[in-house]
């Protein structure tokens, strides 16, 4: 019993939802280990992979890169999988996710979506594979993500946290970006589509 | 990223309202802490494990692309909620709506490599 007790304690704070600085704290030091390894920490690289992967470095030049230089980059997004498994099943939140009452009141009001829903990590309504808008999207959603996202060459680890940590120029203006389009998006493009 | 709410679609709508300070706080400190690790590397010329020096492949500055192209990525984060390593977080939290969004984040890469040379670089 005792040791349930000294089991079931430590469990139940981990399970509770995480304070943003330690997020923050957990982040730069994946940007440490990585810069340790000798890597450039960037996720969004992963996509180029794929394609590569698939066969698209027999026609494009771009594709065609030795994976094996990539094999660090694959095993760290198996392990986000892996990390989103293992925070949602064995260390679930007892309640949904915190959010604002003016998001809530917004989201409810403006959009008709009613909060919390997918335990406060989506909006399940809508995104979902039985639901046509939502597929559609989905799609578009993801290929606008992948295409700026090399074109911009990085997304927000290579950007708003590598390269801003190297205080690069061109990652601060990447970062402007992300949020001209993403306020464009929120501000304009969504009360017109939702 | 699951415990800390940062892989949530409702964190970062509200993050764009500017209804809270949450995702601030974590892209903030992860910056603040990861400028000082970095120059802390330079300052001490710390080897890394690939016996290289700490350094970050310099990117030509090109303004407009580096506005259009973050712009791009921006409509699709604010939209989807979820930049890249996220969506394989929200994949592993069982989200399987997740796998139609990295195969086509995997294809809006592709269709990069594809007309990459028409676009102002």
């Amino acid at each position: 019993m005792a040791i349930v007790t000294l089991f079931a304690s430590p469990l139940e704070w981990i399970s509770q939802p995480w304070h943003w600085s330690i997020s923050g704290v957990a982040i730069a030091g994946i940007l440490f280990l990585m810069t340790w390894m000798g890597r450039s920490f960037g996720v969004s690289t992963a996509f180029r992979n794929f394609c590569t992967m698939a066969g698209a470095g027999k026609k494009y030049d771009f594709f065609d890169i030795n994976l094996k230089d990539e094999n660090w980059r694959l095993a760290f997004v198996l392990g986000a999988v892996l990390g989103g498994f293992i925070g949602a099943h064995l260390l679930t939140s007892p309640e949904a996710v915190a959010i604002s009452s003016e998001t809530i009141t917004h989201l409810k009001e403006n959009f008709g979506i009613s909060y919390p829903q997918g335990g406060g990590f989506l909006p399940t309504e809508i995104f979902n594979y039985s639901n046509p808008k939502g597929v559609i999207l989905t799609i578009i959603g993801g290929f606008l993500v992948g295409f700026g996202a090399r074109y911009g060459r990085g997304c927000t680890s290579g950007h708003a946290i590598t390269g801003l940590s190297h205080l690069q120029l061109p990652s601060l203006l990447t970062v402007i970006g992300f949020f001209i389009g993403g306020l464009l998006m929120t501000w304009v493009i969504m009360p017109l589509i939702f | 990223m699951t415990k800390s709410e940062a892989v949530s679609w409702f964190r970062i709508h509200e993050m764009f309202r500017f209804e809270s300070f949450h995702m601030y706080g974590i892209i903030g400190t992860a910056v603040v802490l990861g400028a000082i690790i970095i120059a802390a590397m330079k300052r001490f010329k710390v080897k890394t494990l690939r016996d290289t020096m700490v350094g970050y492949m310099p990117m030509q500055l090109h303004v407009p692309r580096h506005l259009l192209a973050g712009s791009i990525f921006g409509l699709g984060w604010a939209l989807m909620g979820a930049c890249p390593g996220p969506m394989f977080v929200m994949l592993g939290q069982g989200f399987g709506i997740f796998a139609l969004v990295i195969l086509s984040a995997t294809l809006g890469t592709f269709a990069y490599g594809v007309v990459k040379d028409h676009l102002p670089h």
